[in-house]
């Protein structure tokens, strides 16, 4: 009996403290994780900065502002970008919606091979897909090669945001809802499932974005001087504007990610998938 | 208005057989419902006439013409679905476009057509809204203004109230029976609540495992069920064996005492029958200080009481078995648990099944 008094005694002061908002802990280790990313961002800021001694400028960035090989390379690994995010979206999103609609029972064997970009390492995918291209000796020698290389490195991204957004939306019934009107399956997909697949679709982009412009080995190891190579080359060359290149690739990821943010926020202000919480709440209003 | 016929129509899924063969006919401008427990085939069958799902072996006939192989988006069949399948990228009047835009309509026809549509589900002030904006039973509504906008040959129903609260499925089946009466057009309904199916139907198809127990009108569903399935299906059912006398009628169990049928049936004399009563047919009376039990009844004694607002049903035990009636709620008062009661069943209520 005592023991249950006791307990009985306890559990209203838990309750306070829970209402009373964070306690210390957590806020110690919230500024703990802060700090361990912010003092490294800050100290690499003020090295990026410093001109001299005590002095402070955007001397490190205009030097990298001004040398061609960023804007080249900057440019290269862009267009290598957008040319992945389209290959690797034109290639994925029917796969993934026809897996959806009529192979659900294909999703582990997916699953399973779109994970394997993470198991192999660079070196041997790159020799691999050498082999493979082979066949294709035009592509072997041009620049392309990397955007097809991409598509298979961001395949597990790629494919894991489609799948989220697929499983997000009734597929299925959204597809036969649209075919019952005489929506024949293009049209279903153009202006059914696309739109209310934006989101998934961006977070793919990005992602496919962010590992692109970051990508070193393969790109280095096809000798292709794309934005990461660079980086590498800036780093072991000079200090200061390699430091500089650092906030200022730091700063496109994070715009990139800003992007990500603001646009899934406008789309969640309008339409949203049927059938979902909001929907079932509203049952019966 | 167009005539659909389902001739002969199975369905296999590997191992498991969903249709062993349908035939049905639904008249033009006809609601028919198709009634089951789940996994009876219901949906299947409707999935096959909407076209999302091929026959192992059948035709589907509409207005005579062989339809089994033409592609959904080809058969002008509109269709409403149990979960909400608005478009959450589109308004209400957006969707109820969307299939007229598919068939590239001129921008103000389709304008006027999904205003006059929305207006006839009464949604004409919600137009602009999207479907997180609308309620379940509203965008239920939406879908059957969609499904209606492309002046569908057929219209298809599956299970298009399961999903809503008991007082909107109500309002919202009286709904789709008023618009389907208004525009006359021929309909295929599913459902498992056979209330539902009583309510709205011209005729019930009642299913079960595959196959089609009973078609009819839902007054003959309800009042001669064809086999014991859908005696049991469709409302309560007192059942029990019993053996046909020389006379027409028969004696349950043990008793002696003979219940009247007016049911015209040709089971001779001696022959093993299931007798079936509904609940409502069954009448008490109270007997009093030792009375005995008037002629033509047998004696009972209460059990149990279940109050059901305007009906209490009683459990009773019986000279024929355990059985239940539906007594109006202020006499029940009269008759509490542990009553002697006299039971008397109405003739026109007793269904013989040849055992």
């Amino acid at each position: 009996m005592a023991t249950v008094a006791a307990t009985a005694e306890k559990r209203p002061r838990r309750a306070r403290r829970r209402s009373r908002g964070p306690s210390f802990w957590t806020w110690f280790w919230l500024i703990m994780a802060a700090l361990y990313f912010l003092v490294p961002l800050y100290s690499t800021l003020q090295f990026s900065l410093e001109t001299g001694a005590h002095a402070y400028g955007f001397k490190w960035y205009s030097y990298i502002f001004h040398d061609p090989m960023f804007r080249t390379s900057f440019l290269f690994s862009l267009r290598l970008a957008v040319e992945t995010v389209v290959i690797g979206m034109v290639l994925m999103v029917p796969t993934v919606y026809w897996v959806h609609l009529r192979l659900p029972q294909v999703r582990p064997v997916m699953d399973l091979i779109t994970i394997l970009p993470f198991v192999v390492p660079p070196v041997a995918l790159v020799v691999g897909l050498s082999g493979v291209f082979n066949i294709l000796p035009w592509l072997l020698s041009s620049s392309q090669i990397l955007a097809f290389i991409y598509v298979i490195l961001a395949l597990p991204f790629t494919y894991r945001s489609l799948d989220a957004g697929m499983r997000a939306i009734d597929v299925r019934v959204l597809s036969e809802a649209a075919q019952s009107v005489g929506a024949p399956g293009w049209k279903t997909l153009l202006y059914v499932i696309l739109p209310n697949m934006r989101t998934a679709m961006m977070g793919a982009a990005f992602l496919t974005l962010a590992i692109v412009m970051g990508e070193y080995t393969i790109s280095s190891l096809l000798l292709f001087n794309t934005f990461a190579v660079y980086i590498y080359y800036i780093g072991n060359t000079t200090a200061n504007p390699a430091a500089a290149l650092a906030i200022i690739s730091f700063a496109l990821t994070w715009g990139a990610m800003m992007g990500l943010f603001f646009l899934s926020r406008t789309r969640g202000t309008r339409g949203r998938a049927s059938g979902g919480p909001g929907a079932t709440a509203a049952v019966g209003r | 208005m167009a005539r659909l016929d389902l001739k002969h129509i199975q369905k296999q899924f590997d191992e498991v057989t969903a249709l062993a063969e349908l035939s049905l006919e639904v008249g033009s401008g006809e609601l028919v419902s198709l009634l089951g427990p789940s996994g009876c085939g219901k949906t299947t069958a409707l999935r096959i006439v909407a076209g999302f799902e091929q026959p192992t072996a059948g035709e589907l006939l509409v207005d005579g013409n062989d339809v089994t192989g033409v592609p959904a988006s080809k058969r002008n069949m509109g269709m409403v679905f149990q979960a909400y399948s608005l478009f959450p990228n589109m308004t209400a009047k957006q969707n109820v476009e969307f299939g007229l835009r598919m068939r590239k309509v001129a921008r103000d026809k389709c304008r006027s057509r999904a205003e006059e549509l929305l207006e006839l589900v009464g949604l004409a002030t919600r137009a602009e809204r999207y479907p997180h904006e609308l309620s379940g039973g509203q965008q239920q509504r939406v879908a059957l203004a969609r499904a209606l906008a492309i002046e569908p040959a057929i219209l298809l129903l599956d299970e298009p109230l399961s999903a809503l609260d008991a007082k909107v499925r109500v309002e919202l089946r009286q709904e789709i029976r008023r618009v389907q009466t208004e525009l006359g057009i021929t309909t295929l309904y599913v459902t498992h609540d056979q209330e539902e199916a009583l309510s709205i139907s011209d005729r019930i198809a009642v299913m079960s495992d595959g196959n089609l127990e009973q078609i009819g009108a839902p007054a003959e569903i309800y009042r001669s069920p064809a086999t014991e399935f859908v005696a049991n299906f469709v409302g309560l059912m007192n059942g029990f064996d019993g053996r046909v006398q020389a006379d027409g009628s028969v004696t349950v169990g043990a008793s002696e005492r003979p219940i009247r049928v007016t049911q015209k049936h040709d089971s001779a004399t001696g022959a093993t029958v299931m007798v079936l009563i509904r609940p409502e047919s069954v009448d008490l009376e109270e007997l009093v200080d030792g009375a005995g039990v008037p002629d033509g009844a047998f004696e009972g004694k209460v059990l149990m009481h279940t109050f059901l607002g305007s009906v209490t049903r009683m459990t009773l035990d019986s000279d024929i078995g355990q059985l239940v009636a539906d007594v109006p709620s202020l006499r029940a008062l009269t008759m509490p648990p542990e009553t002697r009661v006299g039971v008397q069943v109405d003739p026109a209520g007793v269904r013989l099944l040849a055992r």
